[in-house]
């Protein structure tokens, strides 16, 4: 077994074993904690795979960001989980039936899994050299030359989503108080206060 | 000696070697910059700063560490122990862990790797996690604001670090340090790195670096006025110390990162002198200087006010930024001046 071996398998249990206590962990700060560490093995497995760009990415958008976004959310939450999970056996029959029709549907599906004759080298005939580039040039040529309209439509769902976010969300409130800090800064000092000479016990009348 | 090292030990042992002297380099480095930081801090308030320990109170920050490790450890109740003591473990490995793809010199990094910088950026990225994991587990309102705080910070200004970022890789057309720092050798000095034709993102680039490394005037998560210490109020001992020492690598990494993708990394700013070492140090410690004027002169903003500044300022400016980068580099504007494809990647 060679050292890409044990690396191999080094994150493969570690991303299961992660994976696995996402979903039993009693806090569910932890279980985020957890899910992180998955995304890390995760990430680790790409960089095995000759994929770097992609391990990269996967960090800086999920780990980064996304998993960022749910602690915060899952730490911001007030919630009584345990009450929560007291609940899970009444409801268990039923889970075990969804995930044991999941199964067979998935089985039947890979049981099944056919692929056309030239499908593979459809799929290499795409792709790039990858003894002469390294992949973020190749994947950079496949989605900005070849799907390059793809790529488009897909940037303009993800706008309208987030439009769509930020109307659901928005609303001005009036009755607060709010800092403009362009009109501040071209305040003139010579008309915003004015100087006087008060003499002693007259006052500005 | 050389048929050793070509074995699988010997390889082991090149590389540990290496780790261990870039680990040496980083943690003499960070015990000067924290007394360098006090005395420009002092300088700058009229003060004499650190004077009583070794000569010119040089050796003040040994006897700092040692007082927090002969500490007692006192764990707060309720905190969440595993969790408490992974964050600062978290926070200065991490910090660690960024140096192993810094080149010092030509050829001098540890692992030199295509997504060099996409490597730094996403570690940088996970450092969040040591802040809000040690403001979580503290069990404590304060720690916990500040974790939050920092958190929403953190991810606020790493869209515009990665902006900035994806400008300077257009112009090289590669990922590698080496290659960037290869594409700013023009043969004209100090105009032919990356300031001159990226000019107004060096600014936003150093502002950036202050708020992703929580100092001073965006040091919003350990406001003592508001928030005693923020995410640190519940440590102290080796713990604390560790958060301390992963914020100061920290800020040492973008020094270095701005010396790399801005100034030219280690070559000479001037023509025919020697490149070398040396000369990337120097500026370094003059952009540790930089960061050290800054906590000294500047006052602390007001969050929403940080915020302001990056989303509605930093991001737009940044973003436009890419897509001027892009057609400067694209239809090489004056002469390739954007576009190093040639020299560099």
């Amino acid at each position: 077994m060679g050292i890409a071996d044990i690396t191999f398998y080094a994150f493969a249990v570690t991303l299961l074993g992660a994976g696995f206590l996402v979903t039993v962990s009693r806090n569910p700060v932890h279980s985020v904690l957890w899910l992180i560490l998955c995304f890390l093995s995760a990430a680790g497995l790409f960089v095995l795979l000759g994929a770097e760009f992609i391990a990269m990415l996967l960090i800086i958008v999920y780990v980064g960001a996304v998993a960022v976004l749910f602690l915060f959310v899952v730490m911001m939450l007030d919630v009584n989980f345990a009450a929560l999970r007291g609940e899970m056996a009444r409801y268990f029959p039923l889970a075990a039936v969804v995930g044991l029709v999941l199964l067979m549907q998935m089985a039947l599906l890979f049981g099944s899994w056919q692929e056309a004759e030239g499908a593979r080298d459809l799929r290499q005939a795409v792709t790039p050299d990858m003894a002469e580039t390294h992949n973020t040039k190749a994947l950079g040529m496949i989605l900005y030359d070849q799907y390059f309209l793809l790529f488009q439509v897909a940037g303009l769902i993800l706008l309208v989503a987030m439009i769509g976010a930020i109307v659901l969300t928005l609303r001005h409130r009036k009755d607060v108080k709010r800092q403009d800090v362009v009109a501040q800064m071209h305040r003139d000092p010579a008309k915003a206060m004015e100087l006087k000479d008060v003499k002693p016990g007259q006052g500005l009348g | 000696m050389n048929e050793f090292l070509n074995t699988g030990l010997g390889i082991t042992v090149l590389i540990a070697a290496q780790s261990l002297l870039v680990v040496g380099f980083v943690m003499i480095s960070l015990i000067f910059l924290v007394y360098a930081d006090r005395k420009v801090w002092a300088a700058v308030q009229m003060r004499r700063g650190p004077n009583v320990v070794g000569p010119w109170g040089l050796l003040q920050t040994f006897a700092d560490a040692i007082k927090f490790v002969v500490k007692e450890v006192v764990i707060p109740a309720g905190v969440d122990r595993p969790v408490y003591f992974l964050a600062p473990l978290l926070s200065f490995v991490l910090a660690m862990l960024a140096w192993a793809v810094i080149p010092f010199n030509d050829g001098w990094v540890l692992a030199d790797i295509n997504v060099a910088i996409l490597f730094v950026f996403a570690i940088t990225s996970l450092e969040v996690y040591g802040v809000i994991m040690g403001g979580w587990a503290s069990n404590s309102k304060y720690a916990f604001l500040g974790s939050l705080r920092s958190a929403a910070q953190m991810v606020s200004y790493e869209v515009s670090l990665g902006l900035i970022i994806i400008g300077v890789i257009i112009s090289t057309g590669s990922m590698n340090f080496g290659a960037i720092v290869a594409a700013q050798d023009t043969g004209w000095g100090l105009l032919g790195w990356y300031w001159l034709p990226h000019l107004p993102m060096v600014m936003l680039f150093f502002i950036s670096c202050l708020a992703e490394t929580n100092r001073p005037p965006f040091d919003l998560p350990e406001a003592e006025s508001e928030l005693v210490a923020g995410f640190m109020v519940e440590y102290g001992s080796t713990p604390y110390l560790l958060f301390m020492a992963g914020e100061y690598i920290a800020i040492f990494l973008m020094c270095a990162l701005i010396s790399l993708l801005f100034f030219g990394g280690w070559l000479s700013p001037i023509p025919g002198l020697p490149d070398g070492f040396h000369w990337m140090f120097l500026k370094m410690a003059f952009f540790f200087f930089m960061f050290a004027m800054v906590k000294a002169i500047v006052p602390r903003y007001r969050y929403d006010q940080l915020m302001r500044i990056g989303w509605k300022v930093f991001l737009p400016m940044s973003l436009a930024w890419v897509v001027v980068i892009a057609f400067l580099a694209k239809f090489e504007v004056a002469g390739g001046f954007w576009a190093r494809w040639a020299i560099g990647g």
